[in-house]
Formats: C-alpha cells, structure tokens, sequence
C-alpha cells in the first residue's frame, strides 16, 4: 500500500471507528474535547525531573482504552511517528545534564536521563490522549464542539470541508501518480520536468471542483453569511452521566497532577 | 517542523496561542469584509488539494532524495494571504488530529511557525512587492524560491526559540540553531523550486488564478531568467564574500560549546594520525581558516568565501554530472 493509499485507508478506518456507538463515542463531543486539551496542559506541565508524577498521568488513557475496548494496534503508528522527532530533541539531554539524581541498583541516574524519558513520555501520553478523542468523536462533532466553544463559522466550516475534500482529492491524486508510475516505469517519485504540469493540473481541476462545490451548497441554501446555513452535527444533549463523566475526569485528572499518586502507594508498599 | 505536544511547555503554548489566534481573527475579518461567498469552498477545497499535493514525491535531480510542496506559499499566492493563512490552519487541525502531525496544544506554535510567516511575510512583503513590477516565469520562480527560504527558516528558528524557552532540551541555543537552520535552508530551496514549477505551470495556464497580479497580461523579458542568474550569482558573491567578514570573527557553534567547556576555542589533539593529517592539510590549503597563507587581511577573509562558494558550488555539480553518469551507465 503506498503512502496515499494508506492514508485513506486510514482516515476511512478512523470514520468508521468514530462513527460506533461505544460508550465514549455517544459522550457529548464538547466534554471530550475539555478533557482532552484539559488531560494535554496538565501532562506537558510536570516538570522534566518528575517522572513518578508523570507516570500517574497514565491512569487515563489506560483506563479509557480497556473500559472503552479501544483497539491499541491502530494507535501504535501514531506513536511511532511522534517518538523519532522527540528522541532528537531529547538524545543531548543525557549528555549535556551529567547531575546525579539518584540510583537505580548499582547504577547512578542523571538528569538528562531522567528528563529525556520525561519527554518521551509526555510525548507517548499526549499522543495517546489525542487518538482517543479522534478514534471516538468524528470530525463533524468536533466541529460542532468548536462553533460551540464561539470559534468563527468560516474557520469550522471550512475545515469541514477540507476533511470532506481530502479523501477525495487523496484519491484523485493517486489515481494520477499510478497514471505517472505507468508511463515512467521504475521511476522514484516525479521527474523534475514533469513537477510544474503533474501538480498543476491537479490544482486546476481542484479549482474547477470548487466552483462546482459552492453551486451545489449554493443549491442547498448556503449564502456564505455569519449565520449558520451550514449544519454541521447533530445536536448532542448532555445526560446527567455525562455532567459526572465530566466531573469526575476534570477533578481526577488534576489530582494526579498534585498528588504523587505513585510515590505514595510506593512507599505504602515498601512500608508495608 | 511539526511540533509535538511534549516539546511545549503550557505557557509558551498560550502565548503562540494568542499570538495565531490574534493573526487568525484579524484574517477572518479581512476575509469576511471581501464578502465573497465562493471563498469558502474555494478554500475548503485548496486545502485538501494542499494536503493530498503534499504526499507527492518530487525527485530531486542528481541525488537519490526527494521533496515535497510548501503549503504556505502556494495557497497565499492562489488566495490572498489571509483566506491562506486560515486554510492553512484548516490543514495543520487535520493533520494534528488524523495523522498525530503536530500537537494539538502545539497548534499555536505550529500555525505560528508554518502558515503565519508563509502566507503573511510571504504574501505580504516578499510577493506582493516582487510582482508589482509585472509577472513573469523568472520573477515567479525567484519570488518562490526567496519566499520559501525566507519562511522556512524563519519558522524553524522559531521552533528552536520555542523548544529552548519551554526547557526541553539541554542543548545550547547556538548548537540548536546551528543544526536546525542549514537543514531547513536546503528543504526551502527545494520546495521553493517545486512550488515554482507549479505556480509557472497555472500561470501560463490560468494567469488570473495567482493572487496580487494586475490584469492577465504577460510582461516577459522584464526579468530575464540570465538575470536571475546573474542576481543570484551576485547574492552568493555577497553572502559568501561580505557576511563572511563578520561570521569569521565570531567562534560557530560546536566552536562556541567547546570554549564553555574547556575555556579553549579548539580541543588539544594526541599525536599520530592527527599529526599527518593536520601536515597534509597544511600543505594543501590555500586559504588555512579562511584566509591567506601568513595574512590577517580582510581581504583575504573575504576572498576565501567566494572561493568557497564557488568550490562548494563546482563539487556540487561535478558530483550531480557524476552521479547521473554512472547511473545512466548501470542502467
């Protein structure tokens, strides 16, 4: 499968998982964007020495993925995209920051080991936290979450619209490199002669779907103005369930960042 | 250039937040004052086009490697720079939340980093200026080719500012800049080539599609490709030769480290290899660090960056003629 196959099959397995009717996806789409960005500040601020805190953030994703069945093979691409790019930023941490920070058996630990798994792991952390929220909400409910948080209609209608265009276009783009592999055989990508016309083109035919696009909505009663003539999901009424959801994640989630939940059952533990 | 959620910390996140969102809000007002209603999807539809445009491979002649389209250029010099800049965070929102491409806590920065300088400074200073004296293939290459250099490293010096002032790496600023910028130097001349190739291609095509052009006309000649050849030529013989002057005073990075560590500009080296070697060099070297053999003169500085320029540049195209010749015999 090559890279534009790949995406589509991706985003099409996406839309099919958030399009289920599990318990997290029928939660309302604003309370799991809250959450979310909520579960994200909360991660990204321990500092890069506290690591026992950090690890207690983990609770929520682990719990999500086996309350919820959430299938974690999927993910495991996301992840692999993300951790490269923070290795890089983090890889001179070991080797600039030589300051003791404790033992681990015989072995002394520095700080620029302990804060380079820090990165690693609010990377891991935030990453997962995402994928929740994308494998369970579809992008037209977390459009209508962002009209609803007052983000202006041009920008979420728009971005609607490109998520509608993008399976499309990735297509049609396909359909046109595999046109291009056939008639240059054993070729690596797009010689330089062809970069202006290949693309181009494409561009054109974009342009001209686009006027076709907005006679169609013009058709359907869109007139491009402030109100909203451009429905984007249906409305999701909260249930009381989803209030204590809400509730009981916010408040949790912040407790874990105040409380070094796994030091303390640690030393219970070693205690014990 | 995508930045993750781990590589910022709350704070600077909010700020690049308020800051995208001030340049997000100030373009949905300009867009909503031009009142066209075809804009949107218009818009809607770019994006995408953007976003499966960018998972083209574009080989890069005389090398193995390829490059793909700038998004932030392309989509300014089609729709304006505002109605880009939001289909630009539009494209970003899709990526970080499909494709985990970038954070969505990092979507201030990123949008800062990747659509603000593209679609405005772009747009703004380096198009719309450039095209005011007429439209040609040559203007539009070079204008392409400087606006995606220009943005591309402004963005990634930003994201170095960005990763240092949210503490996450330990690594020197001067280090940082110096690894982050020369890459990001040759991914915008590539991608300022391949974003040229299509911007020339709709402009013999459809002249009237490209932003901030007055009226359809041609005006070929005004900007001949001989002299864009020529300017650049001029450009490097100024780069190489003028800032050189100044660059040479100042230790580089890994120079800069090695002085904090060791109170040296230079590490002591063991005898041996290192001897025959430095003896080899001596004796090769025109121009032992960068300037004269037994001269101090800045002339000689300056004469030893156009030479390296110029040598740079002949070993870059001896080994691309190189390497097509060899492979053109396997084949």
């Amino acid at each position: 499968m090559n890279k534009l196959e790949n995406a589509v099959y991706e985003m099409n397995l996406l839309e099919e998982q958030a399009g289920g009717c599990g318990r997290l996806n029928s939660l309302p789409a604003l309370f799991k964007v809250i959450i979310t960005v909520w579960y994200i500040l909360l991660t990204v601020s321990f500092h890069k020495y506290d690591i026992f805190g950090l690890l207690g953030m983990g609770i929520y994703p682990l719990v999500l993925f086996l309350i919820y069945e959430i299938p974690f093979r999927q993910c495991i691409k996301r992840i692999k995209i993300i951790l490269p790019f923070l290795l890089l930023a983090g890889i001179a941490n070991p080797l600039l920051d030589k300051n003791i920070l404790g033992s681990l058996g015989n072995r002394q630990v520095s700080g620029g080991v302990v804060s380079m798994a820090t990165l690693m792991l609010k990377g891991l952390f935030t990453v997962l936290a995402g994928y929740l929220l994308i494998v369970s909400t579809s992008i037209e409910k977390i459009c209508g979450a962002l009209r609803k948080f007052h983000m202006p209609s041009i920008l979420v209608t728009m971005i609607l619209l490109i998520y509608r265009y993008i399976s499309l276009l990735l297509k049609e783009t396909n359909r046109v490199m595999q046109a291009y592999a056939l008639r240059a055989p054993g070729q690596k990508g797009v010689g330089f002669k062809a970069w202006g016309s290949l693309a181009g083109l494409l561009l054109l035919r974009s342009m001209d779907r686009a006027e076709n696009v907005y006679e169609s909505m013009c058709l359907r009663g869109f007139d491009g103005s402030r109100g909203n003539s451009f429905q984007y999901t249906a409305e999701q009424k909260a249930k009381p369930a989803d209030y204590i959801w809400l509730l009981l994640w916010g408040t949790g989630l912040f407790s874990l960042r105040i409380v070094p939940l796994l030091t303390i059952v640690g030393s219970l533990l070693v205690k014990g | 250039m995508h930045m993750a959620d781990a590589l910022v910390a709350p704070a600077v996140a909010g700020t690049m937040y308020l800051c995208s969102g001030a340049a997000a809000g100030y373009s949905i007002k300009k867009v909503r004052l031009e009142n066209d209603a075809k804009k949107i999807p218009v818009m809607g539809v770019m994006g995408a086009f953007v976003f499966a445009a960018q998972m083209i491979n574009f080989t890069i002649p005389g090398t193995g490697s390829s490059g793909h389209l700038c998004g932030g250029m392309m989509l300014s010099a089609l729709l304006g720079p505002y109605a880009g800049f939001l289909t630009m965070i539009g494209v970003l929102l899709i990526q970080c939340l499909l494709f985990a491409d970038g954070g969505i806590l990092a979507l201030g920065c990123n949008v800062w980093n990747m659509a603000f300088y593209g679609c405005f400074l772009g747009a703004m200073l380096i198009w719309k200026n450039m095209m005011k004296g007429g439209t040609s293939k040559a203007r539009i290459t070079a204008v392409s080719v400087l606006g995606c250099v220009v943005t591309l490293q402004l963005g990634a010096f930003s994201v170095v500012l960005e990763t240092l002032a949210s503490g996450i790496t330990e690594l020197p600023f001067v280090t940082f800049v110096s690894f982050m910028q020369p890459i990001h130097l040759a991914i915008g001349l590539v991608e300022g080539l391949i974003t040229a190739a299509v911007l020339c291609f709709v402009y013999e095509a459809r002249p009237e599609l490209l932003w901030g052009i007055s009226g359809t006309e041609k005006k070929e000649g005004r900007f001949s490709l001989r002299a864009t050849v020529v300017i650049l030529a001029a450009v490097t013989v100024l780069v190489g030769g003028g800032l050189s002057l100044a660059a040479s005073s100042f230790p580089d990075g890994l120079e800069w480290s090695i002085e904090k560590v060791t109170g040296e500009p230079e590490l002591e080296a063991g005898e041996g290899a290192y001897d025959a070697a430095a003896a080899v060099q001596e004796k090769t070297a025109l121009l032992p660090d960068y300037a004269f053999q037994n001269s101090d003169s800045a002339a000689g500085t300056s004469f030893s960056g156009i030479a390296g320029a110029l040598a740079v540049a002949a070993v870059c195209v001896g080994c691309c003629y190189l390497f097509k010749f060899f492979r053109k015999r396997n084949l």
